[in-house]
């Protein structure tokens, strides 16, 4: 029959080409949308900053200078000065180490746990799997800020306790995804197939159910480092999070505060930043959910 | 038919006892498998036959211990396989892990779902055989080729490494039969493998299964519904309903002289090209439900012979009818056989 023969060779050129147009496939729907590429921008800008921060401004993020306090934007200092007349980029350049440092240790140490708990919890569904989302519950029922709150209490400031608090306020997130996850793909055929051949439950876990699950916990990672950026921010404005003399945006949008009059940029630049930076990750979380979408997968 | 005779006298290669499985739903409990039992011998195809829910999918995961406990529960029997009862064995330990795949491969229903869609067919073969064989990287390479090789899928250097979606639905349950013969197993049990299929794609699948067991020498369990299936391949046939067995024997004596009711309305629903305008008679009701069985005969309610009688006695156990042949059915052992 011709026409099977055609289809045929249709199909083998397109497995061939499907082979090697994974990674491509992901890129371009990425770069098929102007926000996603908006977002990547904003992001490289921020990796270039956190990476050159020290060659891109010649000025000590630290360093007061009490006679060019509140000086306004020139071009020596481009946005102008603190009230310690310290150069307000420079701030903003360091203060955007702090930012992706604490985003980036939080979203991963949340992750690890709680995709660790949630995948215990999806497969041993019994007694283990309950106590563990019952904890997470609890823990989930608590408002993010008042749980950092109580853990910043206890444990006292510094960046440390932040991220510790972050990473606890942020586990259940990834528990639950990852329980939801494991329940659904513990149902397809081939992990009966994978007990089958007589395979370990520990091995089935981590070969078989964890690949399966990454994709949304890697969008969930890229969507969370906006939400752990901002909660950074909004804890240190709060003066619970990273305390001054450290360039965190937050505590600088709240020094920035007492100046709004003199020097309003003190307080929007900072604030800006937060806003640039948390978009972009929240628009690339956006972009790469919809690439890693199966349901989706063919038709851009 | 080969092997027949003298696979009588030998010990069953797998033999199980009054097999029980029950599942515990807020309904009530489902008696799903009840005091099934049947023997495999070396090298012979058999056929387990009957419609959705008779019991025949779960029988056989129960042997294997697959069953999900809760709902599940194996509740009795024994599964007689190499000089132990493989029931003795918890489900998790050493001991069932080396039959799984090592000594009983499963080939099962869905191509599309039974393949692990982020891992290449490549490695999914050699993962079986790094574990069973204790093969290093290397040689189950090689071996995984050979296996896709011997199951026909062409280009099978460059086919490893593809994904599963990249392979059709029959080319997908060719990786599976290869899978299921990687660790030269003694038992194949092919849950449904072909129903998914299309016909023609069913039929060289079969074919293939049939020559692989022959030239391996491997027993093969044909779970299926479709006795046409059964007539073609299998020596042996067992016919289930509602969680029992109710007729066994060879292919000719239960397809050319079926004893039972049930398993003689199987055979008259099957389309026959050729044999002129006979009408396909369709089996009235539906199967029982399995939650509320009485102790009558459960085929009785959709029972075209069935007499006064019947409804009095308990249900019929498995009689000989002749040599190799048995049945359970009231009418049969009472000798006014319906069928003849």
């Amino acid at each position: 029959m011709p026409a099977t023969s055609v289809t045929s060779e249709k199909a083998v050129t397109n497995v061939s080409k499907r082979r090697t147009g994974e990674f491509r496939r992901i890129v371009r729907v990425l770069l098929s949308r102007k926000l996603v590429v908006f977002g990547l921008v904003i992001i490289f800008l921020l990796l270039v900053a956190v990476i050159f921060a020290p060659v891109l401004t010649p000025y000590d993020p630290y360093k007061t200078s009490l006679r060019e306090t509140l000086q306004q934007p020139s071009w020596s200092h481009l946005l102008g000065t603190d009230n310690l007349g310290r150069d307000l980029l420079t701030r903003l350049l360091y203060g955007a180490r702090i930012s992706l440092l604490i985003g980036l240790v939080v979203v991963v140490a949340a992750a690890a746990v709680g995709t660790l708990l949630g995948a215990i919890a999806g497969y041993y569904e019994r007694w283990l799997g309950s106590l563990i989302m019952r904890v997470m519950d609890a823990v989930m029922s608590i408002p993010m800020i008042l749980l950092a709150l109580i853990i910043a209490a206890l444990l006292g400031g510094g960046m440390a306790n932040v991220m510790i608090a972050l990473a606890v306020a942020l586990t259940p997130a990834y528990a639950r995804l990852m329980h939801g996850q494991v329940l659904t793909v513990k149902q397809n055929d081939y992990i009966l197939a994978e007990r089958a051949i007589g395979s370990r439950s520990i091995h089935i876990m981590l070969r078989h159910l964890l690949p399966n699950c990454l994709p949304q916990i890697l969008v969930v990672m890229a969507m969370m480092l906006g939400g752990a950026i901002l909660a950074e921010a909004g804890l240190s404005f709060l003066g619970i999070g990273i305390t001054p003399p450290t360039p965190a945006w937050g505590s600088m949008v709240n020094e920035g505060m007492q100046y709004l009059e003199t020097n309003p940029l003190m307080c929007f630049a900072p604030g800006i930043a937060v806003m640039l930076v948390v978009f972009a990750f929240n628009m690339v979380g956006d972009g790469l959910r919809d690439a890693l979408d199966p349901r989706l997968r063919g038709t851009i | 038919m080969p092997g027949e005779d003298a696979g009588r006298a030998m010990e069953p290669l797998l033999r199980v006892e009054n097999l029980k499985v029950e599942f515990h739903t807020e309904r009530g409990t489902v008696a799903a498998v009840n005091d099934v039992s049947y023997d495999i011998y070396d090298g012979e195809i058999v056929g387990l036959v009957g419609e959705s829910g008779s019991g025949k999918t779960v029988s056989q995961l129960a042997v294997m211990q697959l069953v999900r406990t809760p709902p599940g529960l194996i509740t009795g029997g024994r599964v007689l396989f190499e000089g132990a009862d493989l029931l003795q064995y918890p489900s998790k330990s050493r001991e069932m892990r080396s039959v799984r795949g090592r000594k009983i491969a499963m080939v099962f229903q869905e191509p599309m779902t039974s393949l692990n869609p982020a891992l290449t067919v490549g490695l999914q073969l050699r993962e079986m055989l790094e574990l069973h064989l204790g093969m290093n990287r290397e040689a189950s390479r090689e071996r995984s080729v050979e296996l896709l090789q011997m199951v026909g899928i062409p280009d099978a250097e460059k086919r490893v490494k593809d994904y599963p979606h990249q392979f059709s639905g029959g080319m997908r349950q060719r990786v599976m039969v290869a899978m299921a013969i990687s660790c030269n197993p003694k038992i194949v049990i092919a849950d449904e493998a072909t129903t998914a299929l299309d016909a023609t794609t069913q039929l060289q699948l079969l074919e293939l299964m049939r020559d692989l067991v022959k030239r391996l020498g491997v027993s093969l369990v044909l779970v299926t519904h479709n006795l046409g299936v059964v007539a073609r391949y299998a020596h042996r046939v067992y016919v289930m309903y509602a969680g029992r067995i109710v007729e066994h024997g060879t292919v000719a004596q239960v397809l050319s002289c079926p004893r039972h009711p049930y398993t003689r309305g199987l055979i008259q629903c099957v389309p026959r090209p050729g044999l002129g305008d006979r009408p396909l008679i369709s089996i009235d009701g539906m199967p029982p439900d399995l939650i509320e069985l009485g102790s009558a005969c459960t085929f009785l309610p959709r029972c075209p012979y069935r007499e006064p009688t019947c409804e009095q006695e308990v249900l019929p156990k498995l009689e000989v009818v002749e040599p190799g042949h048995e049945v359970a059915c009231h009418l049969v052992s009472k000798g006014s056989d319906p069928c003849r």
